[in-house]
This record gives structure tokens, sequence and C-alpha cells, in this order.
């Protein structure tokens, strides 16, 4: 497929690492923001290619995991409200609240429905005129397009019986709270291409600017993450961070207009949990004030705080770098994908579910390269 | 997820399936005798007894069954009652043994139009056709609406082996060749874009498909199988986890070898999907010793249902992990267990 | 996260600013996709897919120029085919 095959030319991902290995004089702390390019690095074995040259932290990008409980348990009250059907993308389905996953709300006889997009929730509002279709409505910059344009369109339709229950969250902010922190070990950033798109990298600037890190812009086929490593070790080693774009056949610097005029139509910036981090200042986005029809929140009750906290889960710990999954005692012995104690483990793109699955607790002896 | 099976009320003419139809009265006979008994014709069938008797065997009998349960019951490519054929012919098959006599029990959801009940029956009259295997015997069960979903089956069938079958799966060693018999993860991307109705455009189509000719192919052709396995749920992963847990060796799949179709690609690409977890339904793993190789994925791709057959790996030395693909770069990377069925992801 | 896939533009099918769609080619399948956010791209630009909707469009120049610094970066010192793996 065009545009993918080329970046996974593996003649080319070896010159590449060769070429980090060369230029490295000590061995560097570098974060990637977004779960998409974690599973890149993991599935094909990038990370251990540069162990000894860079140390890849995995930062808190998987939008399903820093959902927080409490959204995940009155998305599931919901699903059990006869007069409602829950839908959402099919990763979020897994994830469990503190009472339990929509999946589980599905198997005690709620109505949840997997949705590839956001439109055919709208399309399903559309066939179902006797019931409210609540979308689930997760994800960062790049999806917030989606959701809008869903609303907008549930406008245009003149349906009644869509609304959103709204879980989006924002990077840049998540970013700088970890940056800010003086524990940080994370000496650059891979900035998440897909986020960029939509939203630009020129908001990066003052960012480099206040913590004199490099932020490189970055895709999620492999010579792509290890281009963007390159860029970041380049960056490191001449002691000159900046924004730098690895993937502008996608990023413009300014981000995509019509998709961030589209977004500003429906959706206001506000404070926001996230799973494991707290609340981050402007880390997410509600709906406007006229759009509040169209808010689950508004017209089935506020979603009820959290009222108990995950204390064995580390996630929090994990999502921001301190420490890599199978550094918590509980990774692969009481929490596995089968049985999660925490969100990470569960969604597919959740740091602790690709360690699990690329890099079981032995290590794995991997022999030459030629068969 | 759930079944349509929408009555919208009045204006609504379709024949359906009635509780009386399982209650062994008339309307139990008749439903048995002109659409069922009539469609799948043979000697023993035809006498509708409590049970067949059936001829001695040459070979030792091989048993087995499996049920059914799709959404949606058609799907392109096939549907509940091509699965429910291939399905246990298959089993047969890949233990080495030629399909001789299937059973047909039917759980019937009450309201289920008849229409839809006629078109599985032709569907399962053919392909037991297409396999040579008769359907000798059989049971209806009607039960009310809304506790069940449209349709389900139950095969059982028996087979005859023919000797040498197929070593097991405890007999790999290091050094053995691993094939898949066609292009994978073709079933369970054609039934999850019918299912999700995801709108693609063709159509993906399953692989539904019997494989009794192309193992006959390998057997023919003098090789000597260690093992066969038809990728079934949790697809060509599944297989190589369960061969690993039979056996102290590692298996070992190239990613750059194995046959995927175009769309099969395209639609695991944008649902983020890894098609060696994804489901097939006509396509099986052989595992050969390295000198019969060849020879094998010769004869197979003399076979239509296994016309693109592929060497998609070796066995190897058993190493801390069992089951690993070398990907596109070229480092071997371990391959998960497949957990529930895959579903659309956005991250 | 942010799975986003590379598609060709086959066909616009509504014009509509809210309501705009395209057929786009992903290998062998194409789609229905939005495209409220991508108004100039036209047939035969690839754009990235997300949940459905077309976030940009592939900007086939940028694309090249990444490539081609790649190529160089294996073309220093021939490395390219003398212990290709």
């Amino acid at each position: 497929m065009k545009y993918l095959d080329e970046f996974r030319d593996p003649v080319l991902a070896h010159r590449l690492v060769q070429e980090i290995r060369r230029i490295a004089t000590r061995r560097w702390t570098i974060m990637e923001v977004c779960g998409g390019q974690t599973h890149s690095l993991l599935r094909h074995g990038i990370e251990e290619e540069l162990r000894d040259v860079v140390e890849l932290m995995h930062g808190p990008g998987c939008p399903v995991c820093v959902t927080p409980s409490e959204s995940i348990d009155f998305a599931c009250g919901l699903a059990l409200d006869p007069r409602v059907i829950v839908t959402s993308f099919g990763d979020m389905l897994r994830v469990p609240g503190i009472r339990g996953s929509l999946q589980q709300a599905a198997a005690r006889g709620g109505s949840v429905r997997p949705v590839y997009c956001p439109a055919d929730a709208v399309t399903l509002a559309q066939r179902n005129p006797d019931r409210q279709v609540v979308f689930f409505a997760v994800g960062f910059e790049t999806t917030t397009p989606a959701t809008a344009l869903a609303v907008l369109q549930a406008r245009e339709l003149g349906l009644a019986n869509f609304t959103l229950l709204v879980a989006h969250v924002r990077v840049q902010p998540a970013m700088e709270s970890l940056a800010s922190d003086p524990t940080c070990r994370v000496e650059g950033f891979l900035a998440a291409g897909h986020v960029c798109t939509v939203a630009g990298c020129e908001s990066y600037e003052p960012f480099v600017a206040r913590y004199r890190m490099p932020v490189v812009v970055t895709g999620f086929e492999p010579l792509d993450l290890l281009q963007g490593v390159l860029e970041c070790v380049q960056q490191l080693e001449a002691g000159r961070p900046a924004v730098s774009n690895q993937y502008a056949r996608s990023v413009r610097a300014a981000g995509n207009r019509a998709a961030q005029q589209i977004v500003d139509q429906v959706f206001e910036i506000c404070d926001r949990p996230w799973r494991g981090l707290g609340v981050v200042r402007d880390g997410g986005l509600r709906l406007r004030e006229e759009w509040r029809v169209s808010d689950a929140e508004q017209r089935f009750g506020p979603c009820a705080p959290a009222s108990e906290c995950e204390i064995e889960c580390r996630s929090g710990e994990v999502l921001t770098g301190r420490i890599k999954p199978h550094e918590c005692p509980h990774f692969g012995t009481r929490c596995t994908p089968d049985s999660p104690l925490g969100a990470p483990m569960v969604s597919s793109e959740g740091v602790c579910a690709a360690y699990f699955r690329y890099r079981p607790p032995a290590p794995l002896q991997v022999t030459g390269s030629g068969r | 997820m759930n079944g349509s099976l929408h009555c919208p009320s009045g204006g609504d003419d379709q024949e359906r399936v009635l509780l009386a139809h399982g209650e062994g009265g008339r309307l139990s006979r008749r439903l048995i005798r002109d659409r069922i008994a009539g469609r799948l014709a043979n000697p023993f069938l035809s006498s509708l007894a409590d049970a067949a008797i059936l001829p001695p065997l040459a070979g030792r009998p091989v048993f087995t069954t499996d049920s059914f349960v799709v959404t949606p019951l058609f799907f392109p490519g096939g549907d509940i009652g091509t699965l429910a054929v291939y399905g246990t012919v298959n089993d047969l098959a890949v233990s080495g043994a030629r399909p001789m006599w299937l059973s047909l029990s039917l759980i019937l959801e009450e309201g289920l139009p008849l229409a839809t009940l006629d078109r599985v029956l032709s569907s399962i009259a053919a392909a037991s056709q297409r396999c040579g295997v008769a359907i000798v015997t059989g049971d209806t069960k009607v039960v009310p609406r809304g506790t069940a979903d449209q349709l389900f089956i139950n095969t059982t069938g028996v087979g005859e082996l023919l000797e040498p079958a197929p070593a097991g799966p405890q007999t790999l060693e290091p050094g053995d060749v691993l094939l898949a018999s066609g292009p994978i993860g073709r079933h369970g991307v054609a039934v999850l874009a019918a299912r999700e109705a995801l709108g693609f455009d063709p159509p993906p189509v399953s692989d539904c498909a019997p494989l009794w000719d192309a193992v006959h192919a390998l057997r023919t052709g003098g090789i000597r199988c260690r093992a066969l396995r038809d990728a079934t749920r949790g697809g060509v992963a599944a297989v190589l986890h369960e061969w690993a847990t039979a056996n102290p060796v590692t298996l070992e799949i190239d990613e750059s070898r194995l046959p995927i179709t175009d769309d099969v690609r395209g639609v695991c690409e944008l649902l983020g999907l890894d098609p060696l977890l994804v489901a097939c339904e006509g396509t099986m793993v052989a595992a050969v010793p390295a000198d019969y190789a060849e020879a094998a994925l010769s004869a197979l791709r003399q076979v239509p249902e296994s016309a693109a057959a592929a060497i998609i790996g070796r066995v190897t030395a058993p190493r801390s992990t069992r089951v690993v693909v070398r990907r596109l770069l070229g480092r071997l990377q371990p391959l998960d267990e497949p957990a529930g069925a895959p579903l659309p992801r956005i991250c | 996260m942010c799975l986003g896939i590379p598609g060709k533009i086959i066909r616009w099918t509504n014009r509509d600013p809210i309501l705009a769609q395209a057929e786009i080619e992903f290998g062998g399948v194409r789609r229905t996709c939005q495209m409220a956010c991508v108004p100039d791209a036209v047939e035969g630009d690839y754009v990235i897919v997300h949940a459905g909707v077309a976030i940009s469009r592939i900007d086939r120049a940028e694309a090249a120029r990444t490539l081609a610094e790649l190529a160089r970066l294996a073309e220093d010192d021939g490395w390219r085919g003398e212990d290709s793996p």
C-alpha cells in the first residue's frame, strides 16, 4: 500500500539504526507520546534494537487508557437503561471502570454497540428513533474532528436522540505536566504525528523554549520512528533543541484549519481528569454552551466523581514514564490482559498490554536475521 | 450484535417457523420431510428412522462434532449452512480422515422466516454434495422467540482414517517447515465487515471451503505430514500456540512470506488488526519435514482450494518464547495468543 | 493511538461542507469516508483517514523529500547492498 510500504523498508531501517548508533555519544532518554507509536516500536522490535543508545519511555498517548473510570462506570450505567444504546470504539469496550467494562455491561443485558467511526453512531440513531443513542467520545485531537462532525451531522439530520458522553483529552497540556515535573527524566519528545496533523506543531515552539527539549513530530511507520529518533538524538548531541517535523507529508505547521474550525464550533477547552494522572489543566474538551443539549451528562444526570481509587495499579507512574510496565510488581503476575488491574493492560494500545504482547517477562533470545 | 429479527408489525405475510414446527406433530413432520429430507436426499436419511445404520469402514472411524453460531447468517462467500458442513468436514480432513457422514441438528428461533431456513438448507445440500458427504441423521428443535439468535446448527461427522495419518503436533521437530494452504484472515474480515456494516467495496469474501482435496493431495503426493490444522477462530496464531504447547519447540513465522489478499491487507491496516489473529474457514496450517516442503507446496498448489499455498515459517529448537514472528525489519518478536474476537480500534 | 491510514481518493460523492464524502481506496477495498476536513483534496490524492474521517491530504513532495533523505543516508559509504540482511 502506497505511503505505508515505502516506510517499512528493512534495509533503510537498518541503516537508520546504524546511523543513530554512530552519532550517539551516550544513552539518551526519549519519550514517544503516542500509543500507536509505542505499538509500532515494540511490534517491530525497534526498542530492543536501540536499547544501548536510546531509552524509549512510553508516554500517556492512549486515550482509552486515560479515560477516567467514573466515565466508564457512567457509560455502563447508561447501557443498562433500556431507553439507551451506548456506542463507542472497539477498544473502549474492554476497559474496566470500577464497576466493570462496557462489554460486561452488555453481558448483563445492556445495549452496547462498537462502531468504527462516530458517523456510524449517527446512523444508529437514525435507525433507532425510539432509543437514545449515546456516543462515548474518547480520543485525542486526532479524533475530535470526527466527533464534532457527528454532532453537526446529527443536527443537520434533525436527530434529537443522539448525545455524547465526552471524554476527549488534549495531548500538549499533558506533555507540559510531564515536562514540568522535576522528577521527569525525559530529554526529548517524539510528538504524535496524527495529533499534530490536526492541531499543528507551531504550539510546541514555546514548549521547546521553556523546557529546552527537542520535540520531533513523528509518524507511525518504522522508518518514520527511526528517523524521528535520529533527528532527536542529533539535536541532543548538538545541544540545540528545536521543533522539527519528521512527518511533513501529513503535518503542516498550523495543522488542519478546516478540522480545527469544525472542532471549535462544537467544543471548548476545559480541565479534565486523566486516569492515572489526575486533573490536567486545559487537558480536555467539553461541549460548548449551545451544544449542551447534545450532552449525555445533561440529559441523563451528571457523571458521579470516582469514590474509590485504584491503589494497586501503578498506571499513573507507567503513563508518566516513571516506571516501565515490567517494573510494576504486578506485571505479568496478577495483572495480565485476561485479568487486568488497570487500563493500560486492557486496551490494545495500552503500554502494559503492548509490553505483555511483544516483550513477555522472560527475555527473548534473538538469532541472526538471515534464514 | 443482536440478530435482526425485527418483525415490522402488520404487512408481514412471510411464512415463519412456529413453535409447533418443533413439537413432533404434522407441522414437524412436514418441515422435516419437505424442507430438510427432500433437499438432502440419500438412502440413509430417506427412511427417517431414529438412527442411521451405516456400513462398516475399511479404516479406523474418526468422529468429531462442532456447533455453529454466526451473525450475520449470510455473508459474502458463505453462510451458516456452508460453515456447518465445511467446519466439520475440515476437522475430519486435517485429522487425515476422508469425510463420510454428517448429522445435522437445527435449533430454530420461533419466527424465523421459512425462506431463510430454505436458503440455509440449500447451502447445506450444495456444500455436502461438493465434499461428497451424506447427511444421514438429524434433529430439529424450535425455541421461543428471543431465546436463540435465529438459527443454530450442530453437525457431527464420521470419517475413515487413511493411513498413514498426520503424526500430530507432538512429533514436530526443529527444521520442519510450516505452510499455509492459502491467504489468511479472509473469513474473520468478511464476517466482521458484514456484521458491523463497515461498508467496504467490494465486500471482503470468506475463504469458507472444504480442505479434504488439499489434504488428499498431500497424501497422494507422498508427503509425510507432521501436523495439519485448520486455522479457524484465533487464526494462524491460535494453531501455532496450540502446537507449541504440545511439544517443546519454537514455531517461527516470517511475516513477509504470509499470503494475504489485498482486501484483507487493506481492512486489517484500516482497523488495526493483525491478520495472523483473524479467522479462516478454508485454510490450514501444515507442518512437514524440510525435505518434503517443496513437494508439499507443489502438491497443494494443484488443488483449487489451496492454489495460493505458501511456506510461512519453520520449527526451531525451543527458545524462551514459543511462537515468534519475524517482523518486516527482520527481528523476531513474540506472537500473542489470541484473546477474544478482534474488534476495530481507533487507537 | 490515533490509527490513521493513507488511502487514495477515487471519487467525491458529496460536496456539502458538513456531509462531504468520498470513496477512498485502501489496498484492495474502498470505503466511503468523511471529507469535511480536506475540502481541497482532489481525486487521485492520498488522504490520511482516522475513524472514518480524512484528517489530511498527503503532501507528495514532502513524502518524496523524506524518502530521498533516507535514500541519501543509505547511499553514504555505499552501504546498501553490502551487508543487507
